[in-house]
């Protein structure tokens, strides 16, 4: 399979980090993910055979790791704390509010594949509470009206 | 990113350099950079694990275990290669510490992983980010890149004829990853389950090496401790307790961050003064100290000193510095059964007592704060985390169990409360939002 320069030179220079090749399964799939949108079948076989393992091998190491997924998701998933710290300061209304304005369920997608919505565990953002990832980025001390400022921002950037 | 604070009573030491740019090379050099590894290389390995016993510094992971002590543990001759390994897969509810150390000053992150290889005679470092971490794991990739540029990684470093090499690793999301073996054997490739211990990873490790594993705060407290001596350093905490730590304070606080204070410092202090009280003018009601899976605390026991020893013995553990304070608008039960939600979702399932105890626990919760609990529930909770501690392979079962068995025992009439149809302070939203 074809990926991105960076992709293959990151890949061939991890090789040289391990002595074993397996090693640099789980980062690599993280990366593979970042550039397909999801776990494809192709991409697994692909990965399976660069490193000696069987598909099985693969999948088993995907179904552990809550961020791998092999289902297409939104261009951008929208990952909002639930745990303790970001529960006291009022993610549940966060998560409500933008379950509703999106018209999705956790863990479901937009019917114009603009967004994912996930409630997701502690990601280290307990003292900037509530907080959230758009893909990677951070977006802290939210409320439902910024959050859902902070999603419009994404809309607008995604339809251009 | 993160906003910083500060407050007149904060001791900095791994902190120093927030906010200076100095994870820009230069900047970090003009800071007393990489001077560390330059001493540990001259002193050489004996001295560096007699400076780290005199520290008195402890595991900021949680565990507390004695830095110096753990090193000193992996033996001298070996069959296989050494590697030194740092944890930077901050997951416990409640802690956002190592977030900063590594957007902020990851090169001392670095040196902190050299001198510990310098001390057990490794030459290859990895330095483990979570994969939610995304950006921090692209300033450690610059930095490392910008090191290895200027010669102090890789072969012969600062010309001392020693060879040390350090890569990044990244996760892709897991809790359980956190756990020392199951660390390892994540960044071998596989799935997050723990190994049964001993053998420890001091003696066969990653690959089947010696392995010195540490968190990443404790690695970046190692070049000021080399710089400024051990004595120097255990000065700054209590007996036993040595120097400052990253205390990370959320929840329903005033002015929630995160702030260095010396080990032992008040608790109630904490809250009061350093983050400016409570919320709203409410009141306090309780506080995990240590990360989600530390024992609560009432309000009447917060008047404790934040060290390692004082916490244990006020029944609770200074854990990963987490400080997640409650206030009287909290419901408890709904606080546990946040807490179960997610130790049910982070079990790796291996054990028996932790993935059978953690899912039946969480069902239980889930019925009973939405009001359909029984009185035999509340003696079963307890009964059945108190089954879990001890039992497992790894601390995921206690780190479930323990908040369990606290918050039943310090808030049995909340649960009675609820069986008597008194209203839930939170209520009603509160169900709502959780999912199958």
């Amino acid at each position: 399979m074809r990926f991105s320069d960076s992709f293959e030179s990151r890949f061939t220079s991890m090789l040289g980090h391990y002595p074993t090749k397996r090693s640099v399964l789980v980062p690599t799939l993280l990366y593979m993910q970042d550039e397909l949108g999801y776990l494809t079948d192709e991409a697994i076989r692909d990965i399976a055979q660069r490193l000696e393992l069987t598909e099985l091998e693969v999948r088993n190491v995907i179904s552990y790791y809550s961020m791998l997924t092999t289902r297409p998701r939104g261009k951008y998933n929208v990952q909002v704390c639930r745990n303790i710290s970001c529960m006291l300061c009022g993610a549940d209304d966060v998560i409500a509010h933008l379950k509703k304005r999106l018209g999705i369920a956790h863990k479901g997608t937009t019917a114009d594949g603009m967004f994912s919505f996930e409630e997701v565990e502690c990601i280290g953002a307990c003292s900037w509470a509530p907080a959230m990832q758009v893909n990677y980025d951070f977006h802290e001390k939210l409320t439902p009206e910024n959050a859902e400022k902070v999603l419009d921002e994404y809309r607008r950037k995604g339809s251009q | 990113m993160a906003d910083l604070v500060s407050h007149p009573d904060e001791v900095k030491v791994v902190s120093r350099r927030f906010g200076q740019g100095a994870a820009n090379l230069d900047r970090y050099l003009e800071l007393d950079g990489y001077k560390a590894v330059q001493k540990a290389l001259s002193i050489g390995p004996d001295a560096v694990i007699n400076e780290m016993k005199a520290s008195n510094l402890r595991g900021r992971g949680g565990a507390g275990f004695p830095t110096g002590m753990k090193w000193s543990f992996v033996p001298k001759q070996a069959p296989k290669p050494k590697y030194v390994l740092c944890n930077g897969d901050e997951s416990e509810p409640g802690t956002c510490k190592d977030r900063l150390i590594l957007e902020h000053d990851p090169h001392s992150v670095i040196e902190g992983v050299v001198v510990a290889g310098i001390a057990v005679g490794s030459h290859t470092g990895y330095i483990y980010i979570r994969g939610e971490y995304r950006y921090l794991s692209e300033i450690m990739q610059k930095a490392l890149a910008d090191a290895y540029a200027r010669g102090f990684l890789g072969k012969n470093i600062f010309g001392s004829g020693y060879d040390f090499d350090v890569y990044w690793h990244g996760g892709a999301g897991a809790y359980e990853v956190g756990e020392e073996s199951a660390l390892m054997e994540s960044l071998e490739g596989k799935r997050g389950v723990p190994r049964i211990r001993p053998p420890f990873p001091a003696v066969v490790g990653l690959w089947g090496g010696p392995t010195v594993i540490n968190n990443v705060e404790t690695l970046a407290s190692v070049p000021h401790i080399m710089l400024g001596g051990g004595e120097w350093y255990a000065s700054l905490g209590t007996p036993k307790n040595g120097g400052t730590r990253l205390f990370c304070l959320s929840g329903h606080v005033a002015k929630p961050g995160v702030y260095e204070l010396p080990l032992g410092y008040n608790l109630k202090k904490m809250i009061f003064e350093v983050g400016g009280g409570i919320r709203d003018g409410n009141k306090l009601k309780a506080v995990t100290p240590g990360g989600s899976s530390t024992p609560v605390l009432k309000a009447d026991e917060c008047d404790v000193g934040m060290d390692f020893d004082q916490l244990m013995k006020a029944g609770s553990m200074l854990g990963s510095g987490g400080v997640v304070v409650l206030d009287d608008t909290t419901c408890m039960v709904k606080y546990l059964q946040r807490i179960m939600m997610f130790y049910q979702h982070e079990s790796c399932g291996w054990c028996i007592p932790c993935r059978e105890g953690t899912d039946w626990l969480k069902k239980t919760l889930n019925r009973f704060h939405a009001g359909g609990g029984v009185e035999k529930d509340i003696g079963n909770i307890q009964y059945l985390a108190e089954n879990m501690l001890g039992r497992t392979f790894c601390p995921l079962g206690d780190a479930a169990a323990m908040p369990a068995i606290s918050i039943v025992k310090k808030y049995r009439n909340e649960f009675e409360d609820h069986l008597n149809g008194r209203p839930c302070p939170l209520e009603a939203k509160a169900l709502e939002a959780v999912p199958a």
